[in-house]
């Protein structure tokens, strides 16, 4: 098994979350070295010796808390090498009834999918201009598209999350560097355990994954998760608030 | 959720709880009854219960391989597939494999699979080092030949009737090519075929592809298929330098669930015709790639839809050795007048077996699908009369049918089973549609 990773690493954040695991598996089996980080990172042992096993590659564990953004620059520093990729998995989704009477858990979702992916990307960022390359990989999601009387709090955070990776990429694309936004619809994890799901809108951890390594080679910008979404978000987009307003959705 | 087997047939609604730890499963147990679910390959209603299927495809990380003794240690979600993926080019092949790596090795214990090597090999369970799983009580046992070997020995073929199974350690063997170097022997009748796989014991896989529908002389013709490990030294020579390497099969998907109109004997006719003179065209040997040559159906994702919305059902039995031959003309007889056409048809001749409960039995196994209607549904109870005259049983993991009446007298080792899950408390806890149906 060898150690030095001619291809250099991948970071992915939230490493523990069924897409993010499935990330690192898809850029092991392509020869990167893997770098997961999560909160309690002691328990992703298993994965990591499933992952080396696997692959042939080195993985390491590091503990993360995206909240903890003072911490961020001395988490980036720590790391055994600056990653060649980094991908941004975390986020919370709180019950929107929770959210609506317990602020202390509307924030939670706030920070947990803006404040703090945001800022570790930027901590990301400076380190790749600096070095003049790197693809940074921000999970959003289609949520971010519109505010709905479902899940708004988590959506914009979303939103927030989104406009600022469309402003960092529009920054560093002159320095070198890269970034994809993610606008997965409904995936099978367990942040959607228990949901009736419509099977041909569901995707896979896998099926993202596959996505997000093809987005990271061919340079893509920004990339929606089965196709069908583009053209959802695009109507729900456009009908007008006085209708949706009053609808249900 | 809306669950069935790989026959989509019966469908029932059942609560679905993914698990992806030891903690996960743990805090399922004890709640009410439960069942594992693999990657569902078994046709029927054994890896679904309403009140709670575990399923297992989360839990699926590899633990550790042991590169002088071949055995791997894996979480029992982990596919045969990508035991297949990771392992191969390293030189090490599955040791016993079903005809679909879409499985899971959890599936593969709970049904102890049988491949094209039982007559020689055995069963998956005959690699099988130690097995742990976790009990009515929440304890998680280790058991194996040496160490709770009543719970090793009823969980092979159990069919997660002895609890849920977490990891397992099992022996790959050695190979030097992804390569098989298999022998076509076309058979006009059942005699010339049953006299083939007599005479090719020493085979290390055999399994025939058999007409149903053909009769009188030609009845029971088949294309017996013989395979052996293409050592390096037998590939052509540009491919000796990467013998692993068998390139990409395309995938292609089944995307709609096709009118059942198009399966009319007509259809099946005509395809058993041209498979039949199609194989005697390339009789000899031939460099087959694994995938092809063990899971031929794998390439056509999601093919259990070809037999449209209402799905299918699978009639595997197995008959005793002295039963087989009066018994596999009695059913060859029973689906040609039928006609009700079954797409494919299997025969394979087993091996010894051991085992409290697993399916094998020395003798000739054959397996087909029928598309599923009422007049089909007759038909195989036609089918399992024959088979219970003729002292022989059913494979659960292929039954979604089978009248708890004909269970019970196809398997007098039922009531040993139910004594031995009745002692240890697992009939409140472990129960499948299946179980329930049987009665077991
Ligand atoms: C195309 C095709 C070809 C096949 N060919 C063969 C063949 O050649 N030989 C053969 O033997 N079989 C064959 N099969 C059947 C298949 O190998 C078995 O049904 C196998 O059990 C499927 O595994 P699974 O992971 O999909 O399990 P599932 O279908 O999900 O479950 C099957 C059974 O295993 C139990 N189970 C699953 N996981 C666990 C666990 N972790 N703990 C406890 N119990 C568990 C379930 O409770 C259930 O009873 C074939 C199936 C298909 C679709
Ligand atoms: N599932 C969907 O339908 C869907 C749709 C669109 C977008 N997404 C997005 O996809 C991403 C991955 O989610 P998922 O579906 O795989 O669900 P998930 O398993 O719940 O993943 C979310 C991950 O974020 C981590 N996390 C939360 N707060 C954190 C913190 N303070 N510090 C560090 N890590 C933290 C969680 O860590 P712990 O394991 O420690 O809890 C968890 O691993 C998320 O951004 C999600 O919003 C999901």
């Amino acid at each position: 098994m060898s150690t030095e990773a001619p291809k250099g690493s991948v970071l992915v954040l939230g490493a523990r979350s069924d897409i993010g695991l499935a990330v690192a598996h898809r850029f092991a089996r392509q020869g990167y070295a893997i770098q997961l980080a999560a909160r309690n990172c002691s328990s992703l042992a298993a994965d990591c010796a499933d992952i080396a096993l696997r692959y042939g590659i080195a993985v390491t564990a590091h503990e993360f808390d995206v909240l903890a953004t003072a911490g961020h620059e001395a988490f980036v520093a720590a790391l055994p090498e600056l990653p060649i990729i980094a991908v941004s998995a975390v986020g919370t989704m709180g019950k929107q009834d929770d959210n609506e009477r317990d602020m202390a858990a509307a924030i939670t979702d706030i920070r947990s999918n803006f404040e703090g992916p945001a800022i570790i990307l930027a901590v990301l960022a400076n380190h790749f201009v600096a070095r003049g390359s790197g693809t940074l990989v921000g999970i959003s999601s289609v949520a971010g598209l519109r505010g709905r009387a479902t899940n708004y709090v988590y959506g914009s955070a979303k939103a927030g999350f989104t406009a600022f990776l469309s402003g960092l990429r529009n920054r560093l694309a002159k320095q070198g560097v890269h970034v994809v936004t993610v606008l997965p619809g409904f995936v099978d994890t367990r942040m959607t355990a228990g949901m009736d799901l419509p099977a041909k809108l569901t995707a896979q951890p896998a099926e993202v994954a596959d996505a997000i390594a093809v987005a990271v080679s061919k340079q893509r910008n920004v990339i929606y998760v089965r196709w069908m979404w583009r053209y959802i978000m695009l109507i729900i987009r456009h009908i007008p608030e006085g209708i949706f307003k009053k609808m249900k959705i | 959720m809306k669950l069935s087997g790989w026959g989509r047939f019966p469908v029932s609604e059942c609560r679905v709880e993914a698990v992806r730890c030891e903690a996960d499963v743990l805090a399922l147990i004890g709640k009410g009854d439960v069942i594992a679910r693999g990657n569902g390959r078994a046709y029927g209603d054994s890896a679904a219960n309403a009140l709670c299927t575990i399923d297992m495809r989360r839990m699926n990380r590899m633990i550790a391989f042991d590169a002088s003794s071949g055995q791997l240690t894996a979480e029992s979600g982990a596919l045969l597939g990508d035991v297949i993926d990771t392992f191969l080019p390293r030189g090490w092949f599955l040791s016993v494999t079903p005809g679909a790596k879409f499985v899971s090795l959890g599936g593969a214990i709970a049904a102890d699979v049988h491949g094209k090597n039982h007559h020689k090999d055995g069963s998956f369970g005959s690699f099988v080092d130690w097995i742990e799983i976790c009990g009515a009580d929440g304890q998680v046992r280790r058991c194996s030949r040496t160490e709770n070997a009543d719970l090793f020995a009823w969980t092979l073929g159990g069919m997660g009737l002895t609890g849920v199974i977490l990891r397992a350690a099992f022996r790959l063997r050695q190979v030097e090519s992804g390569w098989i170097r298999q022998t076509l022997i076309p058979a006009v009748n059942l005699d010339a075929a049953m006299e083939i796989f007599e005479a090719s014991q020493d085979a290390t896989y055999s399994v025939a592809w058999i007409d149903c529908l053909a009769r009188g002389r030609s009845q029971g013709r088949s294309l017996v298929m013989l395979g052996e490990h293409a050592l390096a030294a037998e590939l052509p020579r540009h491919r000796q330098s990467n013998p692993f390497d068998t390139g990409n099969r395309a995938k292609r998907s089944v995307p709609f669930d096709l009118p059942r109109m198009l399966l009319n004997s007509l259809t099946v006719e005509a395809f058993n015709d041209l498979y039949y003179w199609n194989g005697k065209r390339k009789a000899g040997q031939v460099l087959v790639d694994w995938d092809s040559y063990f899971y031929p159906l794998d390439a056509l994702l999601q093919w259990n839809r070809i037999y449209g919305k209402r799905g299918f059902a699978q009639f595997q039995c197995v008959l005793p050795l002295e039963a087989s031959k009066s018994g596999l003309t009695a059913l060859l007889s029973a689906i040609a007048d039928e006609g009700g056409g079954s797409f494919l048809a299997v025969l394979k001749r087993f091996g010894a077996q051991n085992g409290n409960i697993s399916f094998p039995m020395p003798g000739y196994t054959l397996a087909l699908d029928f598309p599923v209607s009422p007049r089909n549904l007759t038909l195989l109870e036609e089918l399992d009369a024959i088979v219970l005259a003729h002292g022989g049983r059913f494979y659960l993991a292929k039954d979604s049918r089978m009248s708890r009446e004909t269970f019970h007298r196809s398997e007098p080792r039922s009531d040993n089973f139910s004594k031995f899950r009745g002692n240890e408390d697992m009939q409140q806890h472990f129960r499948s549609a299946q179980s329930d149906r049987l009665g077991l």
